[in-house]
C-alpha cells in the first residue's frame, strides 16, 4: 500500500502498457481456473479408488454376514451397519425434538436475550470438536454408568446433530409467510394452534431437511464413538451395551496388520461413502422440491 | 448485528386479550418451546463444566506449564501438552497454505468467471467433498497418498530441498506432511463454498464500474475481492477451526510421536489425535485428567477461531444470516 496523499486519493501508479495488462489478465483468470480444477483432482482420486479398492469386496454378504476372524476368508460388516442404524436413531431420537424445539422458538419468540444466546451457543457448538463431545460425554455418561453403551455414543452424536438442526429450522420456519399467520389467528386460532397446525406443517419438508443433512454428518463420525459406543467384534443391539458401528470398523480394519482387514476397511469406506452420498442427494432433492 | 431482519410475528411475552383462567396454553407451549432452548444451552454448559472438571487435577498439578512442558511421559506420569500443540498448529498451517489459494481461487471463478452450469455443477461436487466423513479421507491418506509420499514425493523434496530443516530426515510417508495435506483437502471445500457465497453477494455495480472504466476482468474481480476481504477472511479463519478440531483422518496419517520436530517428513500428533490415541488406554488419573486439559484446550482454541470467523463473516456481509448461516 502506497501512503495517502493530501487529497485522499494514492499517488498514481506506473502505467502499464497493454500488453502487460493483457498478460496479467489471462495469468490471473489462468490461475482461478487452474484452481478449480486442482479442486477437482483429490475428489475424482478419492472417489476412484473407493470404487476400485473397494467395490471388489462388496457384495451382499457384506451387508449380512458377521465379521470373520483374521485369516478366513467373507465375512461382513452386518454388526457394524445395524449399529450405526442404531446409534443415528437414537441420536435423531435425542436431537429432533430438542433441535426442532428450539429451532422453533428462536423463529417464533426468538427476540429475548434468551433467544440470541441460544443462537450464539448454537453455533459455537456447531465449531466444537467432535473429539471434545466425545471426551465430556464420556465423563457425563460413561463414568457415571461404569461402562461402555450405544446409549452414549447416540447421545454424542445427538450433540453434534443439534446444532444444525437448530439453525435449519429457524430459518424454513421463518420462510412460512406471514399472511398463513395472520390468517389463522384471524379465524380465532390461539398461537399454539396456529403453530402447530399451520406454520408447522408448512414447514415440514424445510425441517425434515435439515434433519437429512444433520443426519448424513453425524453418521460418518468416528471421534465422538471412540470412547461411548467403543465397538464391538459380535452381535449386539443392546442400548446399555458397547456397540459397532461402520465408522469405528473402519477405522480398527484400516490400522490392523492384516491385508484382507484392509481391504473390508475399503469396503466399509465405500459403502459408508454410498450411504452419505444418497443422504446428500436426497437433501439436495428436498431442498430443490422447497424452493 | 442489527435486530431489523429478525422480528418475530409475535412479541415475546404479552398477550393481545386478557384471558380468564390462571395459566393459558399459549404460555404452557411458549414455556414448553423455551424449556427446549433451555436444554440446548445446557448441553453446551455441561460439555464445558464437565472438560473442566475432568481437567482439574492436571491444571492442579501442572498450572500454565502444562501448555509449554514438552514432556509426555506416562509412566514418570508427568504431561506436557507442547508437542501436540505444535502438531496442531503445525498441520493446520500446512493445510492453510494449501487450502486458502486454491480454495480462494476456485471460489472466484465459480462465482464470478464459470458459466452458471459448470459453477453450479463444480458447487455440486465440492459439496460432495465437504460430506465425506473423515474416516475415509483417512483411509485413503494411509493406503493411497502414504505411500505415494513414501516413494515419490517425499525422496524428491529430500533431494532437492533437503538442505532446508523442513525436508530432512527419512521418508515414512506417514507423517506431518501427510496429515497437512489430508486436512486441506478436508476443508477446502469450507474454503470454497463460503467464499463463493460472500462473493455472489457482492453488488454486481463493482464489477460491473471497473469494467466500464476499462478495467480487465482480472482487474475487475480484483475490485470485488478487494471488497469482499473480511468475508473471504472469515471463510478462512473457518476452514482453520475445523482444520485444528479434525480428530480421525489426522490420527490416522500423522504417525502418532509425541517428539516435536522441524521436519515435516517425521512423525508427529495433534491434540485431536493424542486424545484419539491414549484416551481408552490412559491409567492413572492424572494421565486421564492430562488429555481431557488437552480437550479443554482444543475447545477454547476452536472457540476463539470460530466467534472470530463468525463475526467476520457477518460483518462482510452486513448480517445477512442466509448467506452467513452457511459458515
Amino acid at each position: 500500500m502506497s501512503p495517502a496523499r493530501r487529497d485522499g486519493l494514492a499517488p498514481p501508479r506506473a502505467v502499464r502498457s497493454r500488453t502487460e495488462r493483457r498478460v496479467r489478465n489471462a495469468v490471473a483468470l489462468g490461475a482461478c481456473a487452474a484452481a478449480a480444477g486442482v479442486l477437482l483432482v483429490p475428489i475424482a482420486l478419492l472417489v476412484a479408488q473407493l470404487v476400485g479398492r473397494g467395490l471388489p469386496a462388496l457384495r451382499p454378504g457384506f451387508f449380512v454376514h458377521m465379521p470373520k476372524p483374521v485369516g478366513e476368508p467373507g465375512g461382513g460388516m452386518a454388526n457394524a451397519i445395524v449399529g450405526t442404524l442404531i446409534l443415528i436413531a437414537l441420536a435423531a431420537a435425542f436431537a429432533l425434538p430438542v433441535g426442532v424445539g428450539a429451532g422453533v422458538y428462536l423463529a417464533e419468540f426468538g427476540e429475548s436475550r434468551l433467544a440470541s444466546a441460544l443462537r450464539y451457543v448454537a453455533d459455537v457448538l456447531g465449531g466444537v470438536p467432535s473429539i471434545v463431545v466425545g471426551v465430556a460425554v464420556y465423563g457425563l455418561i460413561v463414568v457415571p454408568m461404569g461402562h461402555f453403551s450405544a446409549l452414549a455414543g447416540g447421545l454424542a452424536l445427538g450433540i453434534l446433530m443439534l446444532p444444525t438442526i437448530v439453525r435449519s429450522t429457524e430459518e424454513v420456519v421463518r420462510l412460512v409467510p406471514q399472511s398463513y399467520r395472520h390468517a389463522a389467528l384471524a379465524l380465532g386460532a390461539p398461537r399454539w394452534r396456529v403453530v402447530q397446525q399451520i406454520v408447522l406443517p408448512a414447514a415440514r419438508g424445510g425441517i425434515a431437511t435439515a434433519a437429512l443433512l444433520a443426519v448424513a454428518r453425524a453418521s460418518g463420525e468416528t471421534a465422538p464413538l471412540l470412547f461411548t459406543a467403543l465397538g464391538n467384534r459380535f452381535w449386539s443391539t443392546r442400548l446399555d451395551q458397547p456397540i459397532a458401528s461402520l465408522p469405528m470398523m473402519i477405522y480398527d480394519y484400516a490400522r490392523a496388520p492384516y491385508p484382507d482387514w484392509n481391504a473390508q476397511a475399503w469396503t466399509g469406506a465405500l459403502v459408508l461413502f454410498l450411504m452419505i452420498a444418497v443422504l446428500a442427494a436426497a437433501t439436495r432433492w428436498t431442498t430443490r422440491r422447497i424452493r | 448485528m442489527s435486530s431489523g431482519h429478525l422480528t418475530t410475528p409475535w412479541s415475546a411475552s404479552a398477550r393481545p386479550v386478557a384471558r380468564r383462567g390462571p395459566v393459558h396454553p399459549d404460555d404452557v407451549y411458549r414455556v414448553v418451546l423455551q424449556a427446549l432452548g433451555f436444554a440446548v444451552l445446557a448441553v453446551a454448559a455441561l460439555i464445558v463444566v464437565e472438560c473442566a472438571r475432568g481437567a482439574a487435577p492436571s491444571i492442579r498439578a501442572f498450572g500454565w506449564h502444562f501448555l509449554v512442558g514438552t514432556q509426555w511421559d506416562p509412566i514418570a506420569d508427568h504431561y506436557g501438552a507442547l508437542p501436540y500443540v505444535w502438531g496442531t498448529l503445525v498441520t493446520s498451517g500446512i493445510a492453510m497454505l494449501l487450502a486458502v489459494p486454491i480454495g480462494v481461487g476456485a471460489s472466484a471463478f465459480l462465482a464470478e468467471l464459470a458459466p452458471p452450469a459448470i459453477g453450479e455443477g463444480v458447487a455440486f461436487v465440492i459439496e460432495l467433498l465437504a460430506s465425506i466423513p473423515s474416516i475415509v479421507f483417512g483411509v485413503w491418506g494411509m493406503f493411497v497418498l502414504a505411500p505415494w509420499l513414501r516413494s515419490a514425493l517425499e525422496p524428491w523434496l529430500i533431494a532437492h530441498l533437503g538442505f532446508l530443516p523442513l525436508f530432512q530426515g527419512f521418508p515414512f510417508g506417514l507423517g506431518v506432511l501427510n496429515a497437512g495435506i489430508v486436512l486441506a483437502i478436508m476443508v477446502v471445500p469450507t474454503v470454497t463454498a463460503i467464499s463463493r457465497q460472500i462473493l455472489r453477494s457482492m453488488p454486481r455495480t463493482m464489477n460491473e464500474a471497473a469494467l466500464a472504466l476499462g478495467a480487465t476482468r482480472a482487474e475487475a474481480l480484483a475490485v470485488t475481492l478487494d471488497a469482499a476481504r473480511p468475508g473471504i477472511l472469515g471463510a478462512v479463519v473457518l476452514a482453520l477451526g475445523r482444520a485444528l478440531g479434525e480428530t480421525m483422518a489426522v490420527t490416522m496419517v500423522i504417525g502418532n510421536s509425541s517428539r516435536i520436530s522441524l521436519s515435516l517428513l517425521a512423525p508427529g500428533a495433534t491434540m485431536a489425535s493424542v486424545i484419539a490415541n491414549e484416551f481408552t488406554e490412559a491409567t492413572g488419573k492424572l494421565y486421564l485428567a492430562s488429555l481431557v486439559e488437552i480437550a479443554l484446550v482444543l475447545f477454547v482454541l476452536t472457540l476463539i477461531v470460530n466467534a472470530l470467523a463468525r463475526l467476520l463473516v457477518l460483518w462482510a456481509v452486513g448480517g445477512r444470516r442466509d448467506v452467513a448461516g452457511a459458515a
